[in-house]
């Protein structure tokens, strides 16, 4: 936990939508800038509240939260938010749909049209600039949103399960993707600081650099595992001992609060 | 093209285009199980041999009944006798005139209808607080009947185009701001979010997101609902009119002309038709995008 201004920053935040039954209770949660972040816990441990309240979506209800020293008052471009649907524009085409936050912010065509083709060709998806999204396969759905997201320059990326629809191969090709993207998606080199919420274990571990894990009922960070592995990380590396270490010290921990939650359940009055 | 199909109109315009944009829409189609269950399907070409069938067969029968001799022809004229009126009708002029007349009181009327429906539509469907505001009204507005206004109206706006536009505007602009803010509520939340974290301002979202997702069901809406518009332009000139196709029904009436009142129901059916095919190739020229 440093103070230093820049990155992210979770201070005391707790979220209730109903009065008197938290969803979040004092989350605490530093993401310096640049780094790989993923959230995973079981259901209902409000982990996709914590990535609308980074995006701005929903005000916490307690504590705040600080973007480089500022807090966040409500959705913005410095962060870009992808979700399980790819919810794209389906009457723009690929490339209006990547243009739109430029479109926003007031880019002249121009620079507008060239962000859009340095992107598409960034994730692969130049040649079809021109189609509909109802055309894309799904990971092709989800390289787009990413796109998009990625176009207004965000600092931070926000995923929320964003390959939870997919097939186990397009998921792993997208897993590459991002890491890809984390590395050099900026002209300017500066990596986006990167927080993705996933109930996958595996992918959580072969993609952050830091895994959090929730906890449920309210949802609060209960363990920050730091992700030693090499970097860059093959595919492969999801056979080595190592991850496989890492892999099931994370699942145990997801586990133990998901049984946790079971039982408070089947205890709680009905 | 009459009370049938003004019936189902609360639920045409809450069907909407595309919910998500899902991709595998075919496989649906392929799963020789779901299709089965669900409906059978016939070849394009059985298709249109069936609409063929559903216009030859009543036209066969007519002509059947009406050479039968069983019926009197000033009840039911023969199919070439209403032809002949129709032809005689249109030399005249008197036709083109009075089409012309009920066309421009549609235009007025569903017009305006719009014009005030679809920014209503559109406000109660995105601001929080338009929706309880206007709904109760709007509601309890849409069930009473607009053809009781006719008195009224008359006693208001007196027997010329006023009251007639304002019959029109009465009949639809209930129905259809209602259609509008359901298909504007179809646009999926997850869409409006994404939408506010690139950046776009609430007056933004509204024209580049909620309208052009919404357009299809709103031109949905319209195709319903100028149905209605059609049949509250005959009752009008039903009642008080000097011109337009209802006028020259009562006229044809008078003098127990059935030919003419049967080709004047024909024309009616075929420019129904027409305004209806017409904003089918609107939507789907719009909504290319939703299927």
């Amino acid at each position: 936990m440093t103070s230093a201004p820049s990155g992210l920053r979770l201070e005391g935040v707790g979220k209730e939508f109903v009065p008197g039954r938290p969803v979040l209770q004092d989350v605490d949660l530093s993401v310096a800038s640049g780094d790989f972040v993923c959230v995973v816990g079981a259901s209902g441990s409000g982990k996709s509240t914590l990535l609308g309240m980074v995006a701005g979506l929903v005000p916490p209800t307690s504590g705040r939260v600080l973007l480089d020293g500022r807090e966040v008052a409500g959705p913005g471009p410095d962060r870009g938010l992808v979700f399980q649907t790819a919810s794209l524009y389906p009457w723009r085409t690929v490339a209006q749909n990547v243009a739109f936050g430029l479109e926003a912010l007031g880019v002249p065509r121009a620079a507008r049209r060239e962000r859009v083709r340095w992107l598409l060709d960034e994730v692969g998806l130049g040649h079809l600039a021109g189609a509909l999204p109802g055309r894309l396969s799904g990971g092709q759905q989800q390289r787009v949103a990413i796109a998009r997201a990625l176009a207004c320059a965000p600092r931070v990326l926000l995923l929320d399960e964003p390959f939870g629809a997919l097939d186990v191969q397009t998921k792993e090709d997208m897993q590459l993707f991002v890491r890809q993207v984390w590395q050099d998606v900026t002209p300017a080199g500066e990596r986006p600081t990167v927080v993705m919420v996933t109930h996958d274990t595996e992918e959580a571990v072969f993609l952050a650099r830091r895994v959090i894990v929730l906890s449920s009922d309210p949802g609060r960070i209960s363990q920050e595992i730091a992700i030693g592995l090499p970097e860059p990380r093959p595919l492969e590396i999801k056979r080595s001992a190592e991850f496989l270490r890492i892999r099931a010290e994370v699942e145990d921990l997801v586990r133990a609060e998901h049984r946790a939650h079971q039982a408070r359940v089947a205890a709680a009055p009905a | 093209m009459t009370a049938a199909e003004a019936m189902p109109r609360q639920d045409a315009g809450t069907a909407p285009a595309a919910e998500e944009p899902a991709p595998r829409r075919a496989k649906l189609r392929t799963g020789p199980l779901t299709t089965k269950a669900l409906t059978t399907s016939v070849s394009a070409r059985t298709a249109w041999l069936l609409r063929c069938l559903s216009i030859l067969v009543p036209l066969a029968v007519w002509q059947a009944v009406s050479a039968s001799g069983r019926v009197d022809p000033a009840f039911l004229p023969s199919p070439s006798a209403v032809w002949a009126a129709g032809v005689d009708m249109a030399a005249g002029g008197e036709l083109a005139a009075d089409l012309a007349a009920s066309l421009g009181r549609i235009a007025a009327g569903f017009g305006l209808a719009v014009l005030i429906s679809v920014p209503l539509g559109f406000a109660m469907g995105t601001l929080g607080w338009a929706q309880p505001l206007l709904e109760p009204a709007v509601g309890i507005l849409r069930y009473l009947p607009a053809s009781a206004f006719i008195p009224l109206l008359i006693i208001w706006l007196g027997i010329g185009e006023a009251s007639k536009v304002a019959l029109l505007v009465l009949g639809v602009v209930f129905f259809n701001t209602l259609m509008t803010a359901d298909a504007v509520r179809q646009v999926p939340h997850r869409l409006l979010e994404v939408s506010a974290t690139l950046g776009a301002s609430r007056p933004r979202v509204a024209a580049r997101v909620v309208f052009p997702y919404a357009l299809p069901g709103i031109i949905d809406a319209m195709r319903v609902n100028a149905a209605a518009a059609w049949n509250f332009v005959v009752v009008a000139e039903l009642v008080a009119a000097t011109s337009g196709l209802g006028y020259r029904i009562t006229r044809a009436q008078r003098f127990l002309q059935t030919d003419r009142i049967f080709a004047i129901l024909v024309v009616i059916g075929l420019i129904g038709l027409v305004i209806d095919v017409t904003l089918r190739l609107l939507r789907a020229r719009v909504g290319r995008w939703a299927r």
